[in-house]
């Protein structure tokens, strides 16, 4: 195996702006409010930045394609921008462009920031859109929801969970996250609900209430890496290193073959077994601090517990009802309200929770602060359960 | 030469029943002549279904399962509704169906008889040596206007008949056209909805006048007593005309089969062989049936059945499908159905439904046929084929062969019921269907009731209608599970 990646880059800085719904703010300017928190973060000008990587997934009404939107609004100096894309995991994929130009010596310092303008699409939720010209023909003219709700069906069949248990555990997934959320300034949406308003919720695709979807979000976020050697020779302590950057595609089994029972996902599985191996993590349950994972729908919050070997098999609702994740547990989860309170503006959202761990291990969460916490991780996953993208990350003190 | 006729018949009805009551009580203020025909219940097809989906439907339970239907060489699709003038619909149904491409394939349409017709050119190619199988299908899907008696008294279904020169269970006896340019009602191009003259005129100078010169030239060039037709079937909407015409011909009028009305409503060109299908589903041997139908002149067919005849059944006979239908009380779910109304589509109905016929072409036998590949070495199977194998550790190269999965067990691994993408039936059910010998498709559901999905559940395929492209008039199709 390659020898990776663990504790040759660091975080220069980092900055993420405001999500929500920000009506009076343009895509461009979304941009250079978490630049500029970046930028003063890292104590760094312009002209140090060697390369950029931007994240954004849906173009037509975000700010265009390629890599031009980035490089103009923050009038970056003539440097490479490589637009990516990859599904909601793009954030995961800017910083992972960003962090391997540092570790391979291609560039001193580069920048990953990811944006998203989805409030200018005149309608709740994400937009409709067709996915190359074979695909709508036959696939369902569905949903992100309906396509993560079916987790719960097969999750249920497998593991014999009745109808109200799943229903009243992902509740509690949501209530935490709200109950989270309500501390963080940044967050979309910054109330506590209770299990009974989440139980009762207007349904969006069975079994998903209103509350077991993720704030779809106005935002950016941003991140500055280098060397820890160049952080040091600028004056940076405290460093934060990369311990592992680990992305896994499908590759058509899930959606093609028989073989996946349509409960997990394959691809965290594949990511997280080599981000542990990456970062030398032999026991997740206990040498993980804190975990911002990909929880745009309550369910697929769930499952992926198991799924990155937290809970065992089939354990992730006694777990989830016991507390294990809450911000008192053992491993708080989504401790900055996650997707669905911080909200998730697709291609920022990758960075957005790199910024919390950033954060949290920097010991500057403020009321969010958890207790000394000193390995995070991140769990980025675009597309849907039998078709995705899914990156995991693993952050901590170097 | 050999006899020629029937060697199997089947009807398709659509789940769904309007009750008439409903419509007709909706429209009472309008309309209040029509109360009287607020009874029964008429068929009204799913939003997602058309003469060419209803078709493929009726063939489909005629053919059965099997996989081989080469000995199919032609198939005549009849249909006042077809949904493209310009396009072969019956190449649609034969691709779906996988029939050879060899099939000779022929629309007939413009006249309600064209279901007759369509079965009397069936006979002539199969009597001339063409064909030795020949696949009639017939079926309509018509619209009408809020508050008229069509509404009440249409249906939507369609009928499946295979002609044939062996294991014959109704034999042709003789057929007998006449085209007179009688335009009791007529449907302009481009234009949804029937224009009607009066009903008297129709009833005395039409029916009563063309079909009784029609029935006795029939009888007399074959030297047929009128007492010697046991059963008399003529689709009339007017009451008591059928039994009317019989008296005028000489048949028994107790002979005259029921036209369904109660429960059906009129299907159009269907209609004629839909009820042949529910006479010979209870016939006896040596029966003479005497087929008729009316439009732009008329037709008649006469039949007599043999003595296979007793041991024919269907196991979706007609009896049986108006026992299975589900009562359907909410008018304006039919309005919404069929377009009747402008109602609200929401912003995510608005995306581009543009249809790459290219990408149609290139990948027809999957869309159209729901073709699968099996790898010839691990003998995987998968929707789409693809080059390479999607088989785990395996991703063997160009061995894939086409595999038919239309007709294979499956069941639902995965589903959701979506309410917040675009519907014209909400909820939207889809979800992952995995087949008992292998492959799995992501797909949507339909004819689906409130609670009767779930995860192991089984499920056969139905050909439907994906998507409507309005801005271009492009109907696009392909196959939907639906729970059993």
């Amino acid at each position: 195996m390659a020898s990776g990646i663990k504790d040759k880059v660091a975080i220069l800085g980092m900055g993420c702006s405001k999500f929500g719904e920000r009506w009076d703010t343009s895509a461009d300017d979304l941009m250079v409010e978490a630049y500029i928190e970046a930028l003063d973060d890292a104590g760094i000008e312009p002209n140090q930045l060697d390369a950029a990587w931007f994240s954004h997934h849906i173009d037509d009404i975000g700010a265009g394609k390629g890599g031009t939107p980035m490089s103009i609004a923050l009038r970056l100096p003539n440097i490479s921008v490589t637009r990516v894309e990859n599904y909601c995991a793009s954030g995961s994929e800017a910083l992972r462009g960003a962090v391997y130009a540092v570790a391979a010596g291609a560039a001193d310092i580069a920048i990953a920031l990811g944006m998203e303008k989805l409030k200018d699409t005149g309608y709740g939720g994400l937009p409709a859109t067709n996915y190359g010209t074979f695909g709508p023909q036959i696939g369902p003219s569905g949903s992100a929801p309906g396509n993560f709700a079916q987790l719960a069906s097969a999750y249920r069949a497998k593991h014999g969970v009745s109808a109200e248990d799943m229903k009243r555990a992902i509740a509690h997934v949501s209530v935490k996250s709200h109950a989270n959320g309500a501390k963080n300034p940044k967050a979309h949406l910054q109330k506590e609900v209770t299990e009974e308003q989440v139980l009762n919720a207007p349904m969006i695709a069975e079994p998903l209430g209103l509350f077991d979807c993720c704030g779809v979000s106005d935002g950016a976020a941003a991140a500055i890496v280098t060397t820890p050697e160049i952080a040091k020779s600028l004056g940076k302590d405290n460093l934060i290193s990369v311990k592992a950057l680990q992305l896994s595609v499908s590759n058509g089994l899930e959606s093609h073959h028989n073989t996946w029972d349509g409960s997990y996902f394959h691809t965290v599985r594949i990511a997280a077994k080599k981000a542990y191996a990456e970062a030398g993590i032999t026991k997740p349950r206990e040498e993980i601090s804190m975990m911002e994972v990909h929880d745009c729908f309550s369910v697929t919050e769930l499952v992926t517990m198991e799924d990155l070997f937290i809970s065992e098999e089939g354990q992730a609702v006694k777990d989830v009802m016991d507390g294990f994740y809450d911000a008192d547990g053992p491993i708080p989860c989504q401790i900055d309200g996650g997707l669905k309170c911080f909200g998730h503006p697709i291609g920022a959202s990758g960075l957005r929770m790199i910024y919390e761990m950033y954060l949290q291990l920097q010991g500057r969460a403020d009321k969010r602060q958890l207790k000394n916490p000193s390995i995070g991780l991140t769990h980025n996953l675009g597309g849907q359960p039998a078709n995705n993208v899914c990156s995991v990350a693993i952050i901590g003190s170097l | 030469m050999s006899e020629v006729g029937i060697s199997s018949i089947v009807g398709y009805i659509p789940k769904l029943r309007l009750l008439r009551k409903s419509v007709a009580e909706s429209n009472a203020w309008l309309a209040p002549n029509l109360m009287g025909k607020g009874k029964g219940t008429r068929s009204m097809a799913g939003w997602d279904e058309d003469s060419v989906t209803m078709s493929v439907e009726a063939a489909r339970r005629l053919l059965g399962p099997e996989d081989d239907r080469s000995h199919v060489d032609s198939v005549f699709l009849a249909s006042t509704t077809m949904p493209f003038a310009d396009r072969l619909n019956s190449g649609i149904v034969r691709a779906a169906l996988t029939l050879e491409e060899s099939t000779q394939c022929t629309d007939i349409s413009s006249t309600l008889k064209c279901g007759t017709t369509a079965l009397i050119n069936a006979i002539a190619s199969v009597q001339s040596g063409k064909s030795n199988y020949s696949l009639v299908l017939s079926s309509d899907k018509r619209k009408s206007r809020v508050g008229s008696a069509q509404e009440l008294d249409f249906g939507d279904a369609s009928a499946a008949i295979g002609i044939n020169n062996k294991d014959i269970i109704a034999k042709v006896l003789s057929t007998s056209s006449v085209s007179v340019d009688f335009v009791d009602h007529f449907r302009a191009p481009n234009e949804e909805f029937d224009y009607n003259w009066e009903e008297r005129w129709i009833r005395d100078e039409g029916y009563l006048k063309i079909i009784p010169k029609l029935i006795n030239n029939l009888l007399k060039e074959n030297d047929i007593n009128p007492s010697e037709i046991k059963k008399f079937i003529l689709p009339c909407i007017f009451p008591r005309v059928p039994q009317t015409i019989s008296k005028i011909c000489g048949i028994d009028p107790e002979n005259v089969v029921d036209n369904l009305a109660l429960n059906v409503g009129d299907s159009g060109s269907a209609h004629p062989l839909l009820m042949l299908t529910h006479v010979l589903e209870n016939a006896e041997p040596n029966e003479k049936i005497l087929v008729c139908s009316f439009g732009g002149g008329g037709d008649a067919i006469l039949l007599e059945t043999t003595k296979l005849i007793s041991k024919f059944k269907n196991d979706e006979s007609i009896s049986a499908l108006l026992d299975n239908g589900v009562e359907e009380t909410n008018y304006m779910k039919y309005l919404t159905f069929n377009d009747l109304v402008k109602w609200e589509k929401g912003m995510r109905g608005e995306i581009d439904r543009k249809t790459a016929l290219t990408t149609l072409y290139r990948h027809n036998d999957a869309i159209i046929g729901l073709v699968g590949g099996k790898c010839s070495k691990t003998g995987t199977i998968q929707f789409p084929a693809s080059r390479i194998s999607v088989s785990p550790n395996s991703p063997d190269i160009d061995t894939q062969e086409p595999y038919k999965l239309a007709e294979k067990k499956a069941n639902i691994l995965s589903w959701s019921a979506d309410y917040l993408s675009f519907s014209v039936n909400p909820p939207n059910y889809y979800g992952i269907v995995s087949f008992e010998e292998g492959g799995r498709i992501m797909m949507d559901f339909t004819d689906v009731g409130e609670g009767e999905i779930e995860s192991g559940k089984d499920v056969k395929m139905v050909f439907r209608i994906k998507a409507i492209d309005e801005a271009r008039g492009f109907t696009r199709y392909f196959w939907k599970a639906v729970p059993i």
